[in-house]
């Protein structure tokens, strides 16, 4: 025992000397921190359990997920099975939820997209009388939650007469504060304004700058506030939980939560498994999304942080 | 077409003295009701023009309903919106109702919630379109929570006369003998835990549902209203009864920490860890879809008495179809809701498991004699029947009972999960109920 306290400290002493020697630690090469190591990696299980979870659960029926280990599979595999129920459960509803969630999302995320950048431009590149007021606006708006608004907007939508119907969902999802702020920044820096005259002193009008000079230059700005857009849309529960009852129109979220609730009432059916494989649907599309725009957003994020 | 009109006449004027025979002192409540206008006639000329019903309904069984009715009467179109289930569903339907657009013209609502939207007047009287004629084709209890002296104010769609379901499997396992009173429950209980300490009798974690069906059960009538004069008293000897016994269950610790309707509650369900269940007779339906892995395992006897040899039975659950006052046509909501609720409608909905609130139903051989592979064949309706039949009367829930039931938690729930007793909770519950009436402008306990 003695002796295992007195070595180890030296060994470890004796490697880090040598590995010092071998290869000297920069701030750019930062030394391998154990506690951090191990804090990251258990972020990671943490962030990775719960996705593993859907995965292996979504292979069980009914049976299997209330009667078998959750972190582990049960003895038959049902995946393509669950898949084609849940696709098919209720006429098909599912499919209708899907479509409507990518109906939302590509009108709602894919237009608070374009005012974002547009404004943002205009915001960065153009001085006009009430600018300071607009940006005061935007960064108040960025401090007031959705969930606040979602009231008042109800009630202004109830009677327009714009509940239940899809533009509940839509025109709210338009306006993107956040989305608006952060084109104006990037616009601000990827965009520089000798370009701009440069483009003026050749005669091209504005739009004409702007779709064939700035729009380029935006590009990983835009795709980082679609992306953003686009999981809030997707992800959005509260606000269609508001505006919408009819559930032909459901987004995702609130179909799921319906069938879930079916299962905390007298007479309803229980289906737990449609639910786990249905979430585990409803999250392919975003991840594949994440995935293939992300070294536009990457690079969206790394612009602007450095001066060159 | 003169013909015709002359005969619409007459109809309605056989309406009108009917409802004037049958209206002894309060005769004009009927003509009060609706436009003045409404009557049976108008509802068979509404199905005739045909148009738009929205029903807002939770319940599965309905789907099958509202698809033979459009067939039945193809000018007619009827849309089913699951616009939540129980205290969301109310809570969406009186925010539609306040905001003055967007409510359905037929809403499900449970017999405990129903108070909530007749003292309001929110719901439409349907005596005026001709429900009185169906008073005597619904069982007792359903009928006492939807009818108010001459006024009718919903059509009752199923009921939840209480019945015992235990896993025979694990009964069996441990030769423990299934309980007919509450006193051997609680030795049941404890035998069971005893016997595997994985299992037990029940699960409570408090719910005002299953607290007061039990109350009613042990003849407790803690609420009494009359008017906007609400009485609300957890001690009489019905609640004395019930928090005697169920102290000693919390006290032991004889019941899973485990709320109803979790997923993990049908797990337990599944694998036998809660052996018993109290409940409504709508229970086989969901056992089958949500349990099906322990079919066979379960069967169905009558609740376990207060007094030995008793036949005493409470409701718990149950639901009724009402028309709301904003709905767009009230003609239409009540054919459809007449259609749900009696008749085909009503057969269609029990041959899909749901469990009748109609008398001939309850009372037909079919019925009786069906089989549930689910119970090991056993003829459980035999059963529900018989429980339906002693549900006791005189019961009713306040005219706030939604917002009641969501802080049972807050108060009685306490006595789950701290020394807090039982009849502590009770009071609390009680004053708390008390002071949110009198803000609310009824006259509680005064």
């Amino acid at each position: 025992m003695t002796t295992t306290l007195t070595r180890t400290p030296s060994a470890t002493t004796a490697t880090t000397a040598k590995r010092r020697a071998r290869r000297p630690h920069t701030p750019l090469d930062p030394r391998p921190s154990i506690p951090l190591t191990l804090v990251t990696g258990l972020v990671l299980v943490y962030t990775l359990l719960p996705l593993a979870w859907l995965l292996i659960n979504a292979t069980k029926d009914q049976k299997g997920l209330l009667g078998s280990f959750g972190l582990w599979f049960a003895d038959d595999f049902n995946l393509w099975d669950n898949v084609t129920r849940t696709l098919t459960y209720d006429d098909g509803v599912f499919v209708r939820w899907l479509l409507n969630t990518l109906l939302y999302v590509a009108a709602g995320a894919g237009g608070a997209t374009v005012l974002a950048v547009l404004g943002g431009y205009a915001l960065a590149k153009y001085d006009f009388p009430g600018r300071k007021a607009v940006f005061a606006v935007v960064i108040g708006a960025v401090a007031v939650p959705g969930t606040a608004l979602a009231v008042p907007t109800f009630l202004m939508f109830s009677k327009m007469g714009l509940t239940n119907t899809p533009w509940a969902v839509i025109i709210p999802s338009l306006i993107s504060p956040f989305g608006l702020y952060l084109m104006w920044v990037f616009a601000a820096e990827a965009v520089p304004k000798e370009l701009l005259e440069a483009a003026r002193i050749d005669g091209s009008g504005e739009l004409r700058t702007f779709f064939t000079i700035a729009l380029p230059l935006l590009t990983p700005g835009t795709v980082t506030v679609l992306l953003f857009s686009m999981v809030a849309t997707w992800n959005n529960y509260f606000l269609p939980l508001i505006m919408i009852k009819d559930p032909d129109w459901y987004p995702l979220t609130l179909g799921l939560n319906a069938w879930n609730a079916q299962a905390q009432t007298a007479g309803g059916e229980a289906v737990f498994d449609l639910i786990v494989t249905g979430s585990l649907l409803t999250i392919v599309p975003i991840v594949a999304v994440f995935l293939l725009l992300q070294r536009y957003w990457q690079s969206g994020l790394a612009a602007g942080s450095v001066k060159e | 077409m003169r013909i015709h009109t002359t005969r619409r006449l007459l109809g309605a004027l056989a309406v009108v003295s009917a409802l004037a025979l049958s209206a002894t002192a309060c005769g004009s409540d009927a003509a009060d009701g609706g436009s003045g206008s409404a009557g049976p006639k108008d509802v068979a000329a509404a199905l005739a023009k045909g148009g738009k019903v929205t029903v807002w309904a939770w319940e599965p069984t309905l789907k099958k309903v509202a698809e033979d009715f459009e067939k039945k009467y193809p000018k007619v179109d009827v849309e089913l919106v699951n616009a939540g289930t129980g205290d969301k569903q109310y809570t969406a339907l009186q925010n539609a109702i306040a905001a003055g657009s967007g409510a359905p013209d037929v809403a499900q609502v449970e017999y405990y919630a129903l108070g909530q939207f007749t003292i309001a007047k929110s719901v439409e009287d349907l005596a005026p379109y001709g429900a009185q004629k169906h008073a005597l084709d619904f069982t007792g209890g359903p009928w006492n929570a939807v009818h108010q002296d001459k006024s009718i104010y919903a059509l009752p769609m199923d009921s939840g006369p209480m019945a015992f379901f235990y896993n025979k499997k694990v009964f069996d396992k441990h030769s423990i003998k299934v309980p007919t009173t509450w006193d051997e429950y609680v030795d049941a209980a404890r035998a069971l835990h005893k016997a595997d300490p994985k299992v037990f009798i029940a699960n409570d974690t408090g719910d005002a549902g299953a607290t007061t069906s039990l109350i009613w059960q042990a003849g407790g009538r803690p609420y009494k209203t009359d008017g906007t004069d609400v009485t609300v008293d957890f001690g009489d000897e019905g609640t004395k009864k019930y928090t005697a016994t169920w102290q000693k269950l919390l006290d032991e610790k004889l019941v899973a920490p485990v709320t109803s309707w979790s997923d993990a509650w049908y797990k337990g369900l599944a694998d036998g860890s809660i052996a018993t269940l109290s409940t409504g007779a709508w229970m086989p339906a969901n056992l089958s879809s949500g349990v099906a892995s322990a079919s066979g395992d379960w069967r169905v006897a009558p609740l376990p008495q207060w007094t030995k040899g008793a036949k005493a039975s409470a409701e718990n659950g149950g639901s009724s179809l009402a028309v709301p006052k904003a709905a767009k046509n009230k003609e239409l909501a009540y054919a459809f809701t007449e259609f749900a609720t009696t008749g085909a409608g009503a057969s269609s909905r029990i041959a899909q498991g749901a469990f009748p609130a109609t008398r001939a139903d309850l009372e037909s051989k079919a019925f009786l004699d069906t089989a549930f592979p689910y119970f090991g064949g056993q003829k459980a309706n035999q059963i529900f029947a018989e429980s339906a039949k002693n549900v006791g009367t005189d019961w009713s829930y306040l005219p706030y009972q939604v917002y009641a039931n969501s802080i049972f938690n807050d108060t009685v729930g306490k006595a789950y999960v701290s020394p807090t007793k039982l009849t502590d909770g009770l009071k609390a519950w009680q004053d708390a109920s008390v002071k949110y009436g009198n803000d609310q402008g009824f006259t509680v306990n005064k």
